[in-house]
């Protein structure tokens, strides 16, 4: 006998791999019905909730009528007010990381160090925020100015801060692969004509990375949108009577206030359902909030991807 | 080597090149005249472009290098303390193996090195961008389609837009790293009669794997094996008959 056919249990290894197969095939049914369940609930929970009031009305009766506009409304200014701070600090980050720092130690510690962030609990982020920005950096100010207590309370500014440094790996990540994306022919053309390092990235490499850059911007939106536990000490509200805006002196213009607590969407599914005097009876403006926070969510996650998807199109016409 | 009444633009002594731990030049000595054609042939992997590329130190872009002897242009040392590489690069122009037009208009391409050394003038601008397509030999080819994206020429067309953007910084050397490698015949064909008409006034180095284009384009011809120079004399002794038995070997498809 041959010493290959000498293996016998040929059905056994064939049942062995269908065995597999059917494992593999499981646990991916499981975790989309995972979420198809999990969304499903919510829509079905939520839907009949949505109306045009919901979504333009503040809580009326005890937060146990009317609508979330408050809540919307501050989830988004301090997600502008979050990427506003995180775009510049993240991409100088990667600029640094991938044209200056080289491969030597420094920039495998800084590296090590922006997984690491990438890792850190959101509640931490939320006690940091607290620490830092509001007892340290806010108080600080307040100390040297005599300003009594101004900067050292909750406030948006302070939680965007907190949920900047939050979306801080994302946003470098992404910004890095983007400038890797640009082929290295392109930066030697503009060296070869007497181009600087800072003019190469200005003019040649960033435009040419931009595409990528936004899509780690939406991503970083879409990340911090959602968190709840980095706002609880920093500056989100129970409830406010007025919206965090503030007239400029002598216009008719008014804008968002950064000093001002905020209502936000994640924070009000928490309070409602686990502070509300009434949880059984606010569940479907709960489960309302929740639609319109997921919503939010996949538009800006969408937005993103197709973002992604024009940029490597780009990408390989210039590559013909 | 190269006849006495001909003025030596670049001078190369001694030189080794090593990226990281590789060596891809060993001693290397040659004398580059002015206002010629010299051609550097040999087989992949032999140096030939590690050399050009020692001239306006661009190899150096992409990572570490190490460098033994000196390389001099006009009589100044290149890898000396005090050289500013962003003169030296506008000196010393170069086109590369792949056409590698930037993703934006034909004349923002052709503007962009005038543009960084100081040019805001529109006239001048205008002026600089025609001359600069005229001596690339494709000025009646695209002066209606200026405002057209680089990426909508044919490869040969968007190489030799690549001549007129090293040209526009007005060089007094053009380095050409395998021009053609990357073209079809007709390109290529294109791209020799531009370089026989740029020999008047500049210094062309032009590295190729094509033995016709160097006995064609070239006044001089330097063969390099492994890292070293093997032989360098005016073009028609190299290929009619060479001094070193190798290059002869070479050029008659023995090897590489």
């Amino acid at each position: 006998m041959s010493p290959i056919t000498g293996r016998g249990g040929v059905r056994a290894r064939k049942i062995f791999g269908r065995f597999a197969e059917g494992l593999c095939t499981g646990t991916t049914v499981l975790t989309v019905g995972a979420l198809a369940y999990l969304l499903g609930g919510i829509a079905a929970g939520g839907w009949r909730t949505i109306t045009w009031d919901f979504l333009t009305k503040a809580p009326e009766n005890g937060m146990t009528e009317g609508g979330i506009f408050p809540a919307i409304f501050g989830t988004i200014s301090l997600t502008v007010l979050m990427i506003l701070m995180a775009l510049p600090l993240g991409v100088s980050a990667a600029i640094y990381l991938n044209e200056y720092a080289g491969h030597g130690l420094v920039s495998r510690i800084i590296r090590a160090a922006v997984n690491n962030l990438a890792g850190v609990p959101s509640i931490v982020f939320g006690l940091f925020g607290l620490g830092f920005f509001i007892l340290f950096v806010g108080r600080g100010i307040d100390r040297a100015f005599g300003l009594g207590l101004l900067f050292g309370q909750p406030a948006m500014l302070w939680a965007a801060a907190t949920l900047a440094i939050l979306v801080l790996p994302v946003i470098i990540v992404a910004t890095e692969e983007a400038l890797l994306a640009v082929p290295a022919s392109q930066r030697e053309a503009a060296y070869a004509v007497g181009a600087t390092k800072w003019e190469v990235l200005r003019k040649i490499v960033l435009p040419q990375a931009r595409s990528g850059i936004l899509t780690g911007a939406i991503l970083g939106v879409a990340r911090g949108a959602g968190e709840t536990a980095p706002l609880l000490f920093t500056g989100c509200a129970y409830f406010l009577p007025h919206l965090p805006v503030v007239q400029i002196p002598h216009t008719p213009v008014w804008v968002i206030n950064p000093f001002d607590q905020f209502m936000q969407l994640s924070y009000h599914v928490f309070i409602m359902s686990t502070q509300s005097h009434n949880p059984t009876e606010v569940r479907p403006i709960v489960f309302g909030t929740a639609l319109v926070l997921v919503s939010l969510t996949f538009l800006m996650n969408l937005g993103a991807i197709l973002w992604r998807r024009r940029y490597r199109r780009l990408l390989e016409e210039a590559r013909v | 080597m190269i006849p006495l009444d001909v003025r030596s633009k670049i001078e190369i002594k001694g030189l080794s090149y090593w990226y990281g731990n590789h060596q891809a030049l060993r001693e290397v000595t040659i004398s580059l005249p002015e206002k010629r054609v010299t051609a550097i042939i040999g087989p992949s992997g032999c140096g030939k472009s590690t050399l050009i590329k020692s001239i306006n130190r661009i190899g150096e872009v992409a990572g570490e290098i190490r460098i033994e002897g000196e390389v001099r242009v006009d009589g100044e040392s290149v890898y000396g303390e005090e050289v500013d590489l962003v003169d030296l690069r506008r000196r010393v122009g170069m086109v590369f193996q792949k056409p590698n037009p930037f993703p934006q208009t034909i004349y923002r391409n052709v503007a962009f090195g005038p543009r960084l050394h100081g040019v805001a003038d529109k006239r001048t601008l205008d002026e600089i961008v025609e001359r600069s397509l005229r001596d690339a030999a494709m000025w009646e080819e695209v002066k209606d389609r200026l405002q057209d994206s680089a990426y909508g020429l044919s490869g040969g067309q968007q190489q030799r837009l690549c001549i007129a953007r090293a040209l526009a910084v007005d060089p007094e050397i053009i380095l050409m790293d395998e021009p053609c490698s990357a073209l079809d015949p007709t390109g290529t064909a294109r791209i020799e009669e531009t370089v026989a008409k740029l020999k008047d006034r500049y210094t062309v180095i032009i590295v190729t794997h094509n033995m016709q284009q160097a006995a064609r384009v070239s006044d001089f011809t330097a063969f390099m094996l492994t890292g070293s120079l093997v032989e360098y004399n005016p073009t028609e002794r190299v290929f009619r008959n060479p001094e070193n038995p190798m290059t002869e070997d070479y050029i008659t498809g023995r090897f590489g």
